[in-house]
């Protein structure tokens, strides 16, 4: 985007990082349909995923992100996984309108994005901190292949890297 | 992963009996959350036949089941003192 002004910088964070293993963690994994507990591992299932943090679903970067993967068709190379704040009723209506096999991570306590370095703190909503768009690719065994966090409000995944470092999986 | 899953819905007290049964028997169980909507359950309609809610699938002895009052009884039947199992 070309803005004549200077978009909002985010601070400094120390992320998870490539290289690494990612967190593991549990939470409600919603699809389209219905949601229960599950952990990194268990919706990974072996195989290299794509782990994906957004903003509240409903945010217009969000739908944009959606948008983009569900045209990429990402989800036929790597399990597609998301996490937001948004409760996993909103998770379903996300997905229930967009043409992308993910599923959705839920946690409103935002503890996840805080355990991998990409919160933030919302200016505006007291009381609500949610992930920054971040992505990390992950092999199979949870090493983090490829990791991009926004440095900016907004700021979009490189989509191209992305699909890059899926290709060299 | 538990041998028993339970199809319930949110703050659905035909459900929470079951759950009440299942935590009293000590039974482990995972749960799948279902959208309120009758015509989006599509989940438990694939395993179960039904649309309704609560269902169990128990993987120990084969036999998925629907409606509270059923579940229960199965529940003290099978497991219950004295049950088969």
């Amino acid at each position: 985007m070309d803005l004549p002004f200077e978009v909002v910088d985010l601070p400094e964070t120390d992320h998870v990082a490539v290289g690494e293993t990612a967190p593991e963690f549990t939470r409600p994994l919603v699809t389209d349909e219905d949601w229960g507990d599950a952990s990194l591992s268990s919706a990974l299932g072996g195989e290299p995923g794509l782990l994906l943090f957004h903003p509240m679903d409903g945010a217009f970067p969000t739908t944009y992100i959606f948008q983009e993967i569900a045209e990429r068709g990402w989800d036929e190379a790597v399990q597609l996984l998301g996490c937001s704040i948004s409760t996993p009723y909103e998770h379903a209506t996300l997905l229930g309108e967009r043409d992308v096999d993910a599923r959705l991570f839920s946690d409103p306590a935002n503890h996840v994005a805080e355990e991998y370095g990409v919160e933030h703190d919302l200016d505006g909503m007291h009381g609500i901190s949610e992930a920054r768009p971040a992505a990390f690719l992950l092999e199979s065994d949870r090493t983090v292949a490829y990791a991009w966090v926004a440095g900016e409000w907004p700021e979009f995944p490189d989509y191209d890297a992305i699909e890059a470092a899926i290709g060299e999986l | 992963m538990s041998e028993r899953t339970l199809y319930r819905l949110q703050a659905c007290p035909f459900c929470e009996r079951v759950v009440r049964k299942l935590d009293e028997l000590g039974l482990d169980y995972d749960s799948r959350f279902l959208l309120p909507l009758h015509s989006e359950r599509d989940a438990v309609k694939r395993v179960a036949g039904v649309r309704t809610v609560p269902a169990l699938v128990d993987e120990e002895t084969g036999v998925t089941m629907a409606e509270s009052g059923n579940i229960v009884e199965y529940l003290d039947r099978t497991y219950g003192e004295g049950g088969v199992n």
